[in-house]
């Protein structure tokens, strides 16, 4: 019985997959609260999923630029990256900040694709957000709920950019996206620098392209 | 249980020696200081789980049809309820305790041994508690973070509470010998079944698999330690 229970932890780590799930779609629209882009996007989000035939058939560049065009726009890639470098990302040049988070962000995009085809019958409650009107940084908490399954709560970190709210990070089941990649950077950076971060993530990514 | 207990020890005399050897690679971070070792670990896990468990718990996914799989989990499930039940009590939570009382009772009388989870249907929460929680409840600190082939990721806390698991679980009085071995060998494959997901999920996102799902583990832990309200990590890059 205890044998493999503890990969339990890494099960919650994975879903780390699901995490991306809100990040589909958002066509920006100024001032929209951030429970309701987070509501309205994910749930778009979850219609695409279920109904385009491209995705429906595996059509993994579909995926892609479903993602790439409907959610990545609602992230703030730039300082999910500057958090998970921490101390390197201050000290690189612009171009290197640049390639960071471009290939952090095709890393991120691809994990999500690899989650959505894993989590196609789930539902995303969402639950009331508590926070001033005036808040410029706001936890939205949701939770995905699969048949026969416990609840995963998927929290997003959301903060107020100009005019729009953008998420900065996905914590799942208690892990944060960045705070995991913030170990990975760091041992990273420890052993080839910010140029060799930006290569493992490069490699990671299946080579040169940046989209 | 799917590496027996006599294969499982040269394993880590190996994993062991080989740390030794190899003492001086990496620099050990506060949570990790066996990094070397469990780094060892983890790579014969990536083989012995690759080459057996991994297929077989594959094979038992595609041909065992998805009802009797949830039944089975089910049946697992129950068994955590009860433990979380007795941790709740252990840790003073009173609501909770009725919460995962309540499953035990529900499933185990109205469902069929827990094979069917009736509490979850009619909304009962589960408490999702464990020793290893309770420790950490109690004040006792995580200690060396540990990777144990085929088990996974672990701390010296949270693996204590599981050796206490393992003498006390109600399969492992089943007094037919045989039988209980297949109970025991049938949660490891429903468990790791139920990690597949994930660690595609891993395999995917990971600069470096080994770090990914140290920290991983780690804040999860703490997350449940807090059930669900963790203090705010200290940032150490100002």
């Amino acid at each position: 019985m205890t044998i493999f229970r503890s990969m339990s932890a890494v099960r919650a780590c994975a879903a780390l997959g699901a995490l991306l799930l809100a990040l589909f779609a958002l066509p920006a629209v100024a001032q929209e609260a951030p429970d309701a882009l987070v509501k309205r996007v994910s749930q778009e989000a979850l219609q695409v999923i279920k109904t385009d035939p491209k995705v429906q058939a595996g059509d993994q560049a579909r995926v892609r630029e479903l993602i790439e065009t409907k959610l990545a726009p609602h992230f703030d890639v730039d300082r999910m990256t500057a958090l998970a470098a921490g101390r390197a990302y201050r000290s690189a040049t612009p171009e290197q900040k640049k390639q960071l988070a471009d290939q952090f962000r095709t890393l991120l995009i691809r994990t999500y694709s690899t989650a959505l085809n894993q989590y196609r019958d789930q539902t995303i409650d969402y639950k009331p957000v508590r926070a001033d009107p005036g808040a410029t940084d706001i936890t939205m908490r949701t939770e995905v709920v699969r048949p026969g399954q416990t609840p995963v709560p998927m929290d997003y970190s959301m903060t107020k950019t100009s005019d729009e709210w953008k998420a900065y990070d996905v914590i799942v089941g208690g892990v944060s996206l960045v705070t995991n990649y913030r170990d990975e950077f760091t041992r990273e950076v420890q052993a080839g620098g910010v140029d060799g971060l930006i290569r493992s993530l490069t490699a990671k990514n299946g080579g040169g392209a940046t989209k | 249980m799917i590496a027996s207990h006599r294969g499982r020890l040269p394993m880590l005399a190996v994993a062991a020696l080989a740390a030794s050897l190899a003492g001086c690679a990496a620099a050990p971070s506060r949570d990790d200081p066996f990094e070397p070792m469990n780094r060892v670990s983890y790579s014969v896990h990536e083989v012995v789980d690759g080459h057996f468990v991994k297929p077989m718990v594959q094979a038992y996914v595609d041909y065992t049809p998805r009802p009797i799989r949830q039944a089975i989990s089910n049946f697992f499930n129950n068994i955590d309820d009860l433990f979380s039940f007795v941790n709740d009590v252990l840790q003073g939570k009173p609501d909770k305790a009725g919460n995962d009382l309540g499953r035990v009772i529900a499933n185990t009388g109205f469902g069929i041994l827990g094979l069917i989870d009736i509490a979850s249907d009619a909304g009962i929460p589960k408490g999702h508690e464990d020793f290893g929680q309770t420790f950490g409840f109690w004040g006792i600190p995580q200690g060396p973070y540990l990777f144990i082939p085929v088990f996974g990721p672990t701390t010296v806390r949270d693996g204590t509470g599981w050796i206490i698991r393992g003498f006390t679980t109600p399969t492992g009085y089943i007094p037919d010998v045989p039988l209980r071995n297949v109970v025991w060998g049938v949660a490891a494959v429903d468990l790791r079944a139920s990690a597949l997901d994930a660690e595609s999920m891993v395999n995917q996102a990971a600069l470096d698999p080994y770090t990914f799902i140290r920290r991983a583990y780690l804040q999860r832990r703490e997350y449940l330690v807090h059930d669900g309200a963790p203090p705010p990590p200290k940032e150490d890059d100002e």
